[in-house]
């Protein structure tokens, strides 16, 4: 038995209006841009609604209806969750949709899509819960398996996710920590009991989500009957890991790419080979032995050739940010104030820190398709000037600062 | 008297302190009854009733301010929808070609020519006129080059206009003894007639200020240390970040503030990111008007850390808001206000000992002020016009 375990994840951050040191204590909403600014979380989530959720729910509601062994897990924060029910109930519904097929399983992860875990374990886990309640008021579900924003994972993580229940956790099957092994089997995280390790083959993945639609690229066009090919040729393997953002659907690859299509035909050409399945990050689990013990004493992501947090967290700018947004928590959670410390949790959302990377010259145009702003220093300067007017709103409230 | 004013730039288009220099000499020039026409780059509507702008060539300013301010030594740009790119040295050569024909069939005593950007105009107007020419230096090339050699091509126009000019005015005597360093010109030939400011000029301080966050934290017992100019190599802001390092360390509620922008911005956003500062350093970018004079006035210490400044203005408009000033010691106005903080500008240590005295003494700051204010309200252009007409007179009684 072989399976599919295509896993897509669903996020949009609040992101900074421009916001310089004249709004700074004198207007504290940091997300509302105009419309038509490029900042503007309402417009990108009408484009991205309609560009990428709207059709690829479509598409994978037919998918799940034509083909019950078709099965997709899903992780969405939420930030994009309550985006979605502002600004396209639509799109959201059409979520709601595909999970009422019973086939789609929801990840665990952060309500901010943040690095809480690397700075504060007491809001990291907060923010866990509240993603796990909000997940259970829309889908229904409790999710079992969890996945760390941008697919960040070290032993600690795992020892964690351990003792809080899951039964599983993602991360990236980078090559440093694999070695000679295979990304495309079950593995068991070192220092831990129960849990499951499921790491991402990068290349399969990267395949669709970055290469699918260069021209340049020496496989293009890549079809669903090569694609199937391919994953036929490996002799050994039982799962192969597909992770990726959802947004490769329509968004990172645009319709005219041929990406819809080739979604359309990739189950049925799949499953034409006995023996081919798909499976949840769950099902894989409970269904595969695992195969082998990985360790991770150093933290490893998903992004950029280093696969590290580099992108996040590899400059002063970065550094300086987050630390500064950290070293107010005890003083905003003390306040008690819903609205403060929502604002707060807002800016603790990776992406504001991935906007402001410089490494531009080996990672620069995936950087920059992603970034809202002219250049990283302006994210900088935005995130800055929100940060003191959370400063400003503490001393309004006679809190030291 | 008549005299043929070559300039660059004036408010409200000016790039720097330049622009208002040359309106304040030409305005209390103009009371003493010189009668001055103003050559300038561009087309610009000009409210002056005490002399004539002219316009060179019929370019807007946008093609000149594209061109870099008077203060680039050298930058592309593109000028006019046509497809060619003009710098700013070849903006001074088509200043130069214009000359000619704006000065024909007019008559003039004297002409006065204010740096690099319209030397060559000057020596073309020489030629045509065969009038006296005074040259008026408000910085050289080694000092936009924060102490560098800097363009050759501009050192050469300073160079040889230097040795055809009549007359050489510096704006301070730092700049008297820089332009002997660079060009060996021999000290007679060159006059100090130190820039100023019109004290009357800044009226009464508005109530309120736009930097509302400043306000609050200075509420909290926070000080402010301001600096308002480019972000170019001349203002050494990074030896004021290295020293906002050691004041956080030892008093962590100073903010820092940078008014401005230029070619150092994100290396001084990250420099002061590196430094563990970014909370205390606030990047406002360039302003104007209210958020300008209100930098100043939320300031409690005002500094100028320039490698060189031939005169320096800002620190004389901070103490006209206020607000007392920390000054570098290569700077021209250091010769003229005693009641300032200066440092060496490479003394990282001083400037950060200083900075901290100031924000720990309320008096101190106070005493400054109150001392400088007093050296301020003596200031005047007409001590400067009254300098500049007795050199004219020499000039044309001698041709």
């Amino acid at each position: 038995m072989k399976a599919i375990v295509l896993y897509l994840h669903v996020h949009q951050p609040y992101r900074i209006k421009p916001y310089t040191i004249f709004d700074t204590a004198s207007d504290h909403d940091y997300f509302t841009a105009e419309y038509n600014d490029r900042t503007s979380n309402e417009k990108i989530l009408h484009k991205v609604a309609a560009k990428s959720y709207i059709p690829t729910n479509q598409r994978l509601l037919k998918l799940l209806k034509d083909h019950p062994e078709f099965k997709v897990s899903l992780s969405i924060t939420g930030t994009v969750i309550e985006q979605l029910e502002r600004w396209s109930p639509e799109a959201l519904q059409s979520f709601k949709d595909i999970c009422a097929t019973g086939q789609v399983e929801i990840v665990a992860e952060t309500y901010h899509h943040s690095l809480a875990f690397f700075y504060s374990r007491a809001e990291f886990e907060m923010q866990v819960d509240m993603h796990r309640r909000k997940v259970q008021e829309i889908f229904g579900q409790t999710p079992q398996v969890f996945r760390n924003t941008e697919l960040s994972y070290n032993n600690d993580l795992a020892y964690w996710a351990d003792k809080a229940g899951y039964k599983g956790i993602l991360t990236e099957g980078w090559d440093k920590v694999l070695d000679w092994r295979s990304p495309n089997y079950v593995y068991r995280p070192q220092y831990t009991n129960q849990i499951r390790l499921l790491m991402k083959n990068y290349k399969l993945s990267d395949d669709i989500a970055f290469r699918f639609g260069n021209q340049a690229w020496s496989e293009w066009p890549l079809t669903a009957t090569k694609y199937t090919h391919w994953l036929n040729a490996e002799p050994n393997a039982t799962n192969f890991n597909l992770f990726m953002d959802y947004e490769t659907f329509g968004e990172h690859q645009w319709d005219e790419s041929g990406i819809f299509n080739f979604l359309e035909h990739l189950p049925a050409e799949w499953l034409k080979t006995e023996g081919n399945t798909f499976m949840t990050v769950s099902e894989v689990i409970d269904a595969v032995d695992p195969v082998g013990m990985v360790d991770v004493p150093q933290t490893i992501t998903w992004a950029d050739t280093e696969r590290d947090l580099s992108a996040w967290l590899g400059n002063p700018m970065q550094n300086e940010a987050i630390e500064a947004l950290y070293a107010l928590q005890d003083r905003i959670i003390a306040t008690g104030d819903y609205a403060l410390i929502e604002d707060w949790r807002r800016l603790q959302t990776s992406d504001h820190f991935y906007y402001m990377c410089t490494k531009w010259f080996s990672d620069g145009d995936i950087h920059a398709y992603f970034s809202p702003y002219e250049t990283p220093y302006e994210a900088y300067i935005n995130f800055m000037n929100a940060y003191r007017d959370l400063e400003y709103r503490l001393i309004q409230k006679g809190v030291t600062v | 008297m008549k005299i043929l004013m070559l300039g660059w730039e004036l408010p409200p288009h000016n790039s720097g302190g330049l622009g208002v220099a040359c309106l304040q000499l030409c305005k209390s020039l103009a009371k003493q009854n010189v009668d001055i026409e103003f050559i300038l780059p561009y087309k610009a509507d000009h409210d002056h009733d005490f002399m004539t702008v002219t316009a060179a060539h019929p370019q807007g300013v946008v093609e000149i301010q594209k061109a870099g301010g008077a203060y680039d030594s050298f930058k592309y740009v593109y000028s006019d929808g046509q497809e060619e790119w003009l710098d700013v040295y070849s903006q001074q050569q088509v200043y130069e070609q214009s000359i000619g024909r704006v000065v024909t069939n007019k008559t003039y005593d004297v002409i006065h020519a204010h740096d690099w950007l319209t030397f060559r105009a000057a020596m073309r107007a020489k030629e045509l006129l065969n009038l006296p020419v005074v040259l008026h230096v408000h910085s050289v090339e080694s000092d936009r080059a924060g102490g560098n050699h800097g363009n050759p091509l501009v050192r050469e126009i300073e160079a040889t206009a230097f040795s055809l000019a009549d007359t050489i005015i510096a704006v301070s005597e730092l700049t008297k003894q820089t332009i002997m360093r660079d060009y060996h010109v021999p000290a007679n030939r060159i006059q100090v007639v130190h820039n100023s400011i019109e004290p009357d000029t800044f009226g009464e301080l508005e109530p309120d200020n736009t930097y509302a966050y400043l306000m609050a934290m200075k509420a909290q017992g926070y000080k402010v240390v301001c600096n308002i100019g480019r972000f170019t190599i001349q203002k050494n802001l990074p030896n004021l970040l290295y020293a906002a390092r050691e004041v956080v360390a030892r008093e962590p509620k100073t903010l820092f503030m940078l008014v401005g922008g230029g070619e150092q911005y994100y290396q001084l956003l990250t420099l002061a990111a590196s430094l563990g500062i970014g909370k205390n350093v606030i990047f406002t970018g360039f302003q104007r008007g209210k958020r300008w004079r209100d930098a100043f006035r939320i300031a409690d210490l005002f500094v100028m850390p320039s490698v060189s400044e031939p005169f320096g203005l800002t620190p004389l408009e901070a103490i006209g808001y206020g607000t007392p000033a920390l000054i570098s010691k290569q700077s021209g106005v250091a010769e003229i206000i005693d009641n300032c903080l200066k440092v060496d500008f490479w003394d990282v240590e001083a400037m950060a000992d200083q900075i901290c005295n100031a924000v720990r003494s309320e008096s101190l700051l106070a005493e400054l002020h109150t001392n400088a204010l007093k050296e301020f309200k003596r200031l005047t252009w007409d001590t400067s016009s009254q300098k500049l007409l007795h050199i004219y007179r020499r000039q044309t009684v001698a041709a």
